[in-house]
């Protein structure tokens, strides 16, 4: 059974493409867009890899990120944060926070899988760094 | 500009003014001062001081280059080089001087990114638009196989999403370009719109110094922002120090001593009769015509919080949060009552004098500690004229920034 992702962001353009791309590698993908409700989405779908952006209408990321690490059912779920550049207060309040990794906005398809990827097999990757090989399906 | 123009724009003969470029007849003043502004440079640019002041430009140049590129240009002969070549020294200098302006903008724009939650919302839907671009054009770029629904749903996101970026990135501009100090959206704080009203007048006020206090109400009545009650008053407050500062050391006064002195702070503390920040503020709230040097003046408490900026253009003063902690201003703080005074090296190599002192504003009651403020003068090194005694002038500069969250100094020890 394929590894399930929550994708927790309000840019329906960024949502569907990687969303598309990460279910080309195999995940089970749900995507959900507003950070007030994100709690509710996580415990429904139950998901192996939690992506979050930061800036969310109704709740921010971090806020989000600091409820999923307080709460015994969510407290190891692997977190990546997307966030956007020149925000490093951001990165810092994320990583604090207890997020396993982040990148940056605008980041590429490949950094992104290979993130990914380094999160489900248990690596806290911190800053990702972008990948220099190219994708399995590509 | 043409010779007979600039004559005429500073109200003399044209023989006048070639007498005076060829080092004929001295040159002061008014005078000094309406040429410098109709070619817009600093007056000690022009006045004797023009050798030292390329001297000490082309040494910041230099400075940077070691920083910036590796490359060591030879300090030694500087002045060799300005007597052969007048016309490419003052082009280098005027380009560093160009470079350091742009400089301090940028550290500027750096600090409303960390800091405007408006700018910061405004640059994350740009990157979030191009984030959506880059992985739809990947995607479409790289899946050979995609199915031509597929396919066109992304051809259709693509185009949606240029059209946001389009729409998102000129809406970032506008904030951009709203007046620094005074765009509604950027400037909400009171503390921000009152110092806008002091920009507005270049923290000079010819009412107050003629008629007191009586003069505020005018003022505020024909400032923006002033509906709002918190501005206001705080508004009213500074003004009125403004006003209190006029009476109790008025121009008439001040301004014989200080032209006597060449605008130097440490030989003019004795006009406050001890209290050393009344001078300091009254040097930053000199008549525009005056020769003197431009003065900024940063005023914070006892926590480091900044309650009140005159801003130079190359001496970068955060918007929010605190400022260097190596500006004396906070090391004046631990010495309520010292005055002090140093010489500040700022990343890219401009340099600034700086005068600071700490002392108490009020009284909390018998055997309690005073409320202090400390307020802290500064002015480009290159202005300045030879620095009167005391203090550390003389002393090797501070290596110090325009505060941690947009200096460049990674390896600093005081970085927060």
């Amino acid at each position: 059974m394929a590894n399930r992702i929550l994708l927790v962001e309000d840019e329906a353009n960024i949502l569907e493409a990687i969303g598309f791309i990460l279910s080309r590698d195999g995940w089970d993908v749900r995507g959900h867009g507003k950070g007030e409700t994100a709690i509710e989405e996580i415990d429904r779908v139950a998901p192996d890899v939690l992506v979050l952006d930061v800036m969310l209408p109704g709740r921010s990321g971090l806020d989000i990120l600091r409820d999923v690490r307080a709460r015994s059912e969510t407290r190891d779920l692997p977190v990546l944060l997307l966030t956007a550049k020149g925000q490093a207060r951001d990165r810092e309040q994320a990583m604090s926070l207890g997020a396993n990794a982040f990148l940056t906005k605008p980041f590429s398809n490949d950094e992104l899988i290979a993130t990914v990827r380094a999160l489900a097999n248990g690596h806290a990757t911190g800053t990702a760094q972008p990948a220099d090989t190219p994708r399995d399906d590509a | 500009m043409k010779q007979a123009a600039l004559a005429e724009a500073a109200g003399i003969s044209a023989s006048y003014l070639n007498l005076i470029e060829h080092n004929r007849r001295k040159i002061g003043g008014k005078l000094l001062v309406q040429l410098a502004r109709t070619l817009e440079v600093e007056p000690g640019f022009l006045a004797d001081g023009a050798d030292a002041t390329i001297h000490d430009t082309l040494q910041a140049a230099a400075r940077a280059a070691v920083d910036s590129f590796g490359t060591v240009p030879e300090t030694g002969r500087i002045d060799d080089l300005a007597a052969r070549f007048p016309g490419w020294t003052g082009l280098i200098a005027a380009q560093q001087k160009r470079i350091s302006g742009l400089e301090a903008a940028v550290e500027g724009l750096r600090d409303r990114l960390s800091h405007d939650p408006v700018l910061a919302e405004a640059m994350h839907e740009v990157l979030s638009s191009v984030a959506a671009i880059r992985s739809t054009a990947d995607i479409l770029a790289r899946e050979r196989d995609l199915d031509a629904a597929w396919r066109a749903r992304f051809h259709r996101n693509l185009h949606e999403e240029a059209e946001r970026l389009s729409a998102r990135a000129t809406a970032m501009l506008g904030h951009f370009e709203a007046p620094d100090a005074r765009g509604a959206a950027l400037s909400a704080t009171p503390i921000e719109t009152v110092e806008a009203l002091f920009d507005a007048s270049a923290h000079h006020f010819p009412e107050i110094e003629e008629a007191g206090a009586q003069a505020i109400p005018a003022i505020l009545a024909r400032s923006p922002g002033m509906e709002d009650a918190a501005t206001r008053a705080l508004g009213e407050r500074m003004l009125s120090r403004y006003a209190e500062d006029a009476q109790r050391l008025p121009l008439s006064r001040l301004l014989p001593a200080a032209r006597a002195c060449g605008f130097d702070p440490g030989a003019l503390l004795g006009l406050g009769a001890g209290d050393v920040a009344l001078v300091l503020r009254r040097l930053a709230a000199l008549p525009r015509a005056e020769p003197a040097p431009s003065f900024g003046l940063a005023i914070c408490d006892a926590s480091g919080a900044l309650l009140f900026r005159r801003r130079l253009a190359s001496f970068s003063i955060p918007r929010f949060g605190p400022g260097c902690p190596l500006w004396p201003l906070y090391a004046a703080l631990a010495r309520p009552g010292q005055p002090d005074a140093g010489l500040l090296e700022m990343p890219q190599g401009a340099r600034f004098r700086v005068w600071a002192v700490a002392q108490p504003v009020a009284q909390t009651g018998f055997g309690t500690a005073p409320v202090v403020q400390a307020t802290m003068l500064v002015a480009p090194h290159e202005a300045t004229g030879p620095a009167s005694a005391g203090g550390n002038l003389a002393a090797q500069p501070i290596l110090a920034g325009p505060g941690c969250a947009v200096c460049p100094r990674e390896t600093c020890p005081a970085r927060r």
